[in-house]
Parts: C-alpha cells; sequence; structure tokens
C-alpha cells in the first residue's frame, strides 16, 4: 500500500537546482532505500518531505499522503503532521538530542505536546517506546542524560523518540553513519523490524550500499538531483539498469563484480 | 637491524577522574615497504597510537623510535628536520588543508621538509600529477576541489616530504564509497614505491584487508590479533575479530544482515599473534 508518494519533485535554492525531477513512492512496512554520492540530493528529498527545507526553497512537484498535497499545506497543519505521522532520524545522535534535558524530558515533553498525554501517561508510554529499541533498564534511563549512553544507544533512543506519537513514514537520514560497523548492525535490526512489525514505510538515505543490502526493499539512487535508478533490492545489486549504479558498484569492496583485490582497485582508477 | 617503527610497550594516558588509559601496552612495528592496517572500534586507542608516534601525545609509558632515533612529543619550538621523515594524512581534509594558501604552495611546504633532510628539490606540479591530479592546478584552492581530490592533495603534501614513514588517521572515511578503495590503494601503492613504511588506520575492514600486508586489532586500547591480512580476513582467531567481521554489511544485494552486536559483551584482552 502506497503510503507517501513523491512525483516530479523539484527544488531550487538560490538559483541553484538541486532536485530535477525525483519519483519515489514509500510503502507500508517497506524499506526505500536511497543511495548516491555527497551531492547528490538525497538528504534535500528527505527534508522535503519534513518540511524543513533552508529558507528561500524553491519546490515544485507533488508529495502526496494519503489524500492530502503536502506541499500546499499551510506551516500549521505541516507542523501537525511532523514528528506525528512524518517522523524523521538524523545522522549524528550526539547532536540530534539535546545535551542539558534527560531522556525522560526529551520522550515526554513530544507526547505531552501532540497526544496531550498526562505526565504518568507520558512516563508509561515512553517506558514502552524506551524498551522497543532496546535501552537496558528504560524506567532509569529516563532519569539519565544523553552523555551517560553509547552512541549507538542515543541513536536508538532519538529512534524512540521519532516512534512516539506512532508515525506512519519514518525519515531515517544516515542513521548508522556516525556509528560502529558492530553497533550499526543493532541500529539496522531494529529498523529492520520496525518496519516490518508496526508496518512504517521507511525512507532510509544512505551511501552505504552495504547497509542499503542488508535492509532495504527497494534501492532507488539518485545522482545530480535525479533518480537514475529505482528497483527491488536483489536486482539493482545483481543487475543495476543504470551504468552509474552499475560504476559504483564497481568500485566497492565486497559487491557483485566490484572489487576483490588491490589489482581489481588500480584497474579501476586506470580507467 | 632496525625496524623502521617501533612501538614498545606503549601506554597513553589521558587526564580525567578516573584517568583514561586510551593506549595500555601496545607494541607495534612497521618495516620499510611494508603496508600495516590499524583496525579497530572508536575509542579503541587507534588516533591516539597515530598521535604518539607523530610526538603528538607524550607516552605515559614504553617507547616509540623510527630507525632506532626516539620520537620525542612536539614542543613550542619546530619540530626537528629529522622528525619530518614522518609524515600523516588526516581525516578530513576539509580541515588539514589550509583553505586559503594555493595547493601547490601548501604541496611546496612539503617539498622544503625534503630540501631540508637533503633530498633533492622537486616541484609541486609533478607530485600533483603522481596523485593523479591536473598538474596545472598548483595555482588553485581546496575549495575548488572535491572531497576525493583534497585528500589527493594532502597525499601529495605528505609525499613532498619524501617520508620514511607515512600514516593515514582515517584517510578514507570522509569520502564518498566509490572513491575509498582508489584514494587508499593509491597511499598504497605511492608509499611502498618509494621505500616507505604505511601504517593505516581505519575502522573500514572491507578497505583495509586489499592493502594491507598486516593487519593490527585493537581493543580497548590492546591490541587483541595481529597478522598477515589476508589470514586474519580469511579466518579471525580472537572473538572479537570475529565479531568484527561479523558485522561488516556486504553490499551483494541479497538481504542478508550483519549479525548483531551481543549485548556488553567483553572480550578477552588475551592476544592472538601471528
Amino acid at each position: 500500500m502506497t503510503v507517501l508518494d513523491i512525483a516530479g519533485l523539484t527544488l531550487s535554492i538560490g538559483g541553484t537546482e538541486i532536485l530535477r525531477g525525483v519519483d519515489l513512492r514509500l510503502e507500508a512496512g517497506r524499506v526505500q532505500g536511497l543511495a548516491g554520492e555527497s551531492g547528490s540530493g538525497k538528504t534535500m528529498t528527505g527534508l522535503a518531505v519534513m518540511g524543513l527545507l533552508p529558507p528561500g526553497s524553491q519546490v515544485g512537484g507533488r508529495i502526496t499522503y494519503g489524500d492530502q498535497e503536502l506541499l500546499g499545506l499551510s506551516p500549521g497543519r505541516r507542523n501537525a503532521l511532523r514528528g506525528t505521522e512524518i517522523a524523521m532520524v538524523f545522522q549524528d545522535p550526539s547532536t540530534s538530542l539535546h545535551p542539558m534535558l534527560s531522556i525522560g524530558a526529551q520522550t515526554t515533553d513530544h507526547l505531552r505536546h501532540h497526544l496531550g498525554l498526562r505526565r504518568t501517561a507520558a512516563r508509561e508510554r515512553a517506558v514502552e517506546l524506551l524498551s522497543r529499541v532496546r535501552i537496558p533498564d528504560p524506567a532509569g534511563a529516563l532519569r539519565r542524560y544523553p552523555h551517560q549512553f553509547s552512541g549507538g544507544q542515543r541513536q536508538r533512543i532519538a529512534i524512540a523518540i521519532a516512534l512516539a506519537c506512532s508515525p506512519t513514514v519514518l525519515i531515517a537520514d544516515e542513521p548508522t553513519t556516525a556509528l560502529d560497523v558492530t553497533v550499526q548492525a543493532g541500529v539496522l535490526h531494529l529498523l529492520r523490524d520496525l518496519a516490518s512489525e508496526m508496518g512504517l514505510a521507511v525512507l532510509l538515505v544512505t551511501h552505504d550500499l552495504g547497509v542499503m543490502s542488508a535492509v532495504a526493499d527497494r534501492v532507488a539512487v539518485m545522482r545530480h538531483g535525479e533518480v537514475v535508478e529505482d528497483g527491488e533490492r536483489h536486482q539493482v545489486f545483481t543487475a543495476p539498469a543504470h551504468p552509474y549504479t552499475a560504476s559504483l558498484l564497481a568500485s566497492l569492496p565486497g559487491a557483485t563484480g566490484g572489487v576483490q583485490s588491490l589489482d581489481d582497485v588500480r584497474a579501476l582508477e586506470a580507467t | 637491524m632496525n625496524r623502521l617503527l617501533d612501538v614498545t610497550g606503549l601506554h597513553v594516558t589521558y587526564r580525567g577522574r578516573p584517568p583514561v588509559r586510551a593506549v595500555d601496552g601496545v607494541d607495534l612495528a612497521v618495516e620499510a615497504g611494508q603496508v600495516v592496517g590499524l583496525v579497530g572500534e572508536s575509542g579503541c586507542g587507534k588516533s591516539t597510537i597515530a598521535r604518539a608516534v607523530c610526538g603528538l601525545v607524550k607516552p605515559a609509558a614504553g617507547t616509540v623510535t623510527v630507525d632506532g632515533t626516539p620520537v620525542t612529543p612536539l614542543g613550542l619550538r619546530r619540530r626537528p628536520a629529522a622528525l619530518t621523515r614522518v609524515q600523516m594524512v588526516f581525516q578530513d581534509p576539509y580541515a588539514s588543508l589550509h583553505p586559503r594558501r594555493a595547493i601547490g604552495v601548501q604541496i611546496g611546504d612539503g617539498v622544503r621538509a625534503a630540501v631540508a633532510r637533503g633530498a633533492a628539490p622537486s616541484e609541486p606540479a609533478e607530485w600533483l600529477r603522481r596523485v593523479g591530479l591536473d598538474p596545472d592546478a598548483a595555482r588553485r584552492y581546496p575549495h575548488e576541489f572535491s572531497g576525493g581530490q583534497r585528500q589527493r592533495i594532502a597525499i601529495a603534501r605528505a609525499l613532498a616530504a619524501r617520508p620514511d614513514l607515512l600514516i593515514g588517521d582515517e584517510p578514507i572515511s570522509a569520502l564518498d564509497a566509490s572513491t575509498q578503495a582508489v584514494v587508499a590503494a593509491l597511499m598504497r601503492d605511492l608509499a611502498v614505491d618509494s621505500g616507505a613504511g604505511l601504517l593505516f588506520i581505519s575502522h573500514d575492514l572491507s578497505v583495509v584487508r586489499l592493502i594491507a600486508d598486516r593487519l593490527v586489532v585493537m581493543y580497548r586500547g590492546r591490541v587483541v590479533e595481529s597478522g598477515p591480512a589476508q589470514e586474519i580476513w580469511r579466518d579471525p582467531q580472537h572473538p572479537y575479530t570475529q565479531a568484527l567481521l561479523a558485522a561488516v554489511p556486504v553490499p551483494d544485494g541479497s538481504g542478508r544482515m550483519p549479525a548483531p552486536p551481543v549485548d556488553d559483551a567483553r572480550y578477552p584482552q588475551d592476544a592472538v599473534l601471528r
């Protein structure tokens, strides 16, 4: 079931074209990957869905959520959707959490504001969320501060906050890039479970095709503000339709047709 | 025979309550013409080792020697000319290059360091050519280049000083995935061709195993496994190395999840050395 439909999305900021017609569909219970090199426009696509574009942005095209056209909504209506039905997790959990506020304040504020829960009900829900993302001793965690948690735990807490109002769409922008590989594996398992168990539609933005291969159901590849490829994961990785995707894979250690030895890398450099 | 780089019983402690034992008794060696990959998670002490080898931090105990000469901690005075034979390439080429000096001038700094040690002068343009950039670009500034190109410029500057030992501290982690393997291979080839040793620090095992002769795996300030890179990649012995390798996601499109971490795992610190 299509939850969010992006069609012909264009964006220019200060006369510079950032997006040149992006088409993507997010489906319930599925992880849509969005890959590409830095500057290809993948983060801006996520921010456009959230309505968090920088001032001076000229947006065109359509972003349809259910029966609502997001790009035409008033700022107030947009605010009501943001964080409740469409939520986002950012790259760096040490900056996306407030360092001076307890985890309890950061998880319950959100619940009390958006859902109108009372203090005790909000606390109960926060404990439930923290145990859902496997934070040890969730009740005790409410009294603690971000610096008392490891990087992986902080990212789980950021995910718990994003899940607070049971969103239908989760945008995860490089959610594991700041984490160690062993910690990354845990967060990837969590994202995968959230999509299959809660029916979340996830847009996973990452430049790491290894991460993409592990969790995405569909993979889109962006370049210069355009989606050059969009297909089922296995097909994109084993029989890419676009030469750019093929060249990306050819440069990666461990990919099908990717570099396997130092000589392969040298051959790549020579071309 | 003296090893090119010999680190013996290195301890580095950072101030704090309690003090942080970042490096807790590490032995490490790099021979001329050899590439050693140093891998481990953030906080395991790998960057602290790089800094100790350059004299940027003072060891609490242990010795660091380059060709038998002890490395002295960098103070307020200019580093002795002899120590410019150790050069470093840092993680972030946006921060490690001076934004307001032309790149040819910055590579010229490296050339002057080599000349001060008695080497023949060389042209910055020639170093640009060697790292695969346009030799006519010497008058341009860092902001005119992409991240991968800037890291090539940083490599050119380090190599222009004709180092005997080149250290890369996460030199590829700020780059796009498609350029990581190429830049790593370039560092290896240029260092080995000039007869220098390379200590390559990275958390990305899939790239390190392509370019390293030997691997050293660190965990909580200690070396837990070391040996020939291919052997460790094929057949890791230490439980921590096994967990590290199992967590690397493979871009093969199979949808196979990397092994999840063991909560609060404490791996043994007995080293497997081969």
